[in-house]
């Protein structure tokens, strides 16, 4: 009974009906447990599955799986389509990928969350809609932060991105999206044994203190970050600010810099009392550079990362950028490259 | 990259440079400092062993 009072108050919040709502240990399970359940109950219908090449990883590797049709003696392909330079993706290609006969599913993000672009997620939808593929977006990034499409079959989201408990995710599903589970039966046909109470109910919860004040939390930080957009372009030399500049996520900014070794900025940032991340926050276990910003065709080494969290303080963001070139500049001085 | 881009700073306009390396990422760090540098790339190839060869141009004076 807890648990579904969970779910309505999620169902609420993302314009479902409460039966379309499930709840998995965590977004990586949600969105595995998405492609996968969806391919194999749309099996007699498409074996390829089209994604753009910025999914999550969790998407990319389930779509790599889901396409290989384990459940069938015939394998289908994993389509990806790529992006702009700003990570947007193609979406003539998209377009034409997912209205090739043979698809099952396709897969396209609302947001990116390593670079802050949003994804035409409507106009990909109603091409999907039109060629009868049904489109998972992956929320993950974004749900609490900018406002949701309605344009989606699959909804994945992640709560630890709005300020819900770890152990906890949502997995929405439209009445009407065949999908057929490939494990174990359980009373949870779709995550086997379910998950904590106490994590689904303060995920609810959190879900909606966060789209009560998203609107306030939306214009500051995005103020912020296009502070810290034209701040570092002006005042950091070789430098690239990646990312759409206005259709974004409120509060992500990724910038590269040339001739800088990432780990060694992030080094010198933390000795200067800031945390930053580099490279891949999705892949981060991987040595491999990251499939975003390769995708962009943007430079993949010498990368920062900023997420700014609802209570920053302005001041603080100043502080960021007043060290922050001399901080660049002591990097590259120990690679000798001045005058490159 | 940096040694790609020292080599560059003192080659003569149209000189074309081969970068042969053992990182993935210079596939696309490479083509993305040339693209920044205003040099062309020519190409990109995947040898064996993981070897990645990008070719450039020199186009701007340096």
């Amino acid at each position: 009974m807890l648990l579904d009072g969970a779910r309505e108050a999620i169902a609420g919040a993302v314009g479902a009906r409460t039966d379309e709502v499930d709840l998995a240990p965590s977004h990586t399970a949600g969105l595995h447990t998405a492609v996968r359940t969806v391919a194999r109950g749309r099996r007699r219908v498409g074996r390829d599955v089209v994604v753009s090449a910025v999914e999550r990883s969790a998407v990319l590797a389930a779509a790599e799986f889901a396409a290989a049709q384990p459940w069938s003696p015939t394998p289908g392909t994993r389509v990806r389509v790529g992006v702009d330079r700003s990570g947007r993706v193609d979406l003539d290609a998209f377009r034409s990928a997912v209205a090739t006969p043979g698809v099952g599913l396709a897969a396209l993000q609302h947001a990116n969350g390593e670079v802050g672009t949003l994804q035409p997620v409507d106009e990909a939808h109603e091409a999907a809609r039109r060629a009868g593929v049904p489109l998972l977006v992956d929320a993950g990034a974004s749900l609490g932060h900018a406002p949701l499409p309605d344009a989606w079959d699959v909804l994945a989201a992640d709560p630890g991105d709005w300020g819900g408990p770890a152990g906890v995710a949502v997995l929405v599903t439209r009445a009407g999206v065949r999908r057929a589970p490939d494990g174990p039966d359980d009373e949870d046909r779709w995550f086997p044994g379910g998950v904590a109470v106490p994590a689904a109910l303060s995920a609810a919860v959190a879900l909606q203190h966060a789209l009560a004040t998203r609107a306030a939390a939306d214009a500051d930080r995005r103020a912020l970050v296009d502070r810290i957009r034209s701040r570092v372009s002006a005042e950091v030399p070789d430098v690239e600010v990646a990312g759409d500049p206005a259709h974004r996520l409120p509060h992500v900014v990724t910038f590269s810099c040339l001739y800088v070794d990432g780990e060694a900025l992030v080094t010198e940032l933390d000795r200067l009392g800031f945390a930053v991340g580099s490279g891949s926050a999705c892949t981060s276990s991987s040595l491999e550079p990251s499939h975003v910003l390769a995708a962009m065709g943007v430079l993949t080494h010498g990368n920062v990362r900023l997420a700014l969290p609802r209570d920053v303080r302005a001041d603080d963001v100043e502080s960021f950028l007043d060290v922050l070139p001399g901080a660049v500049a002591r990097v590259r001085a120990t690679l000798g490259v001045d005058g490159l | 990259v940096i040694r790609a881009a020292r080599v560059a700073r003192t080659a003569a306009p149209g000189t074309v440079v081969t970068v042969l390396s053992t990182d993935p990422a210079a596939r696309h760090d490479v083509p993305a400092w040339a693209r920044m540098r205003g040099h062309e790339l020519v190409e990109v190839a995947d040898g064996p062993d993981g070897l990645v060869t990008v070719v450039v141009r020199i186009l701007a004076p340096a």
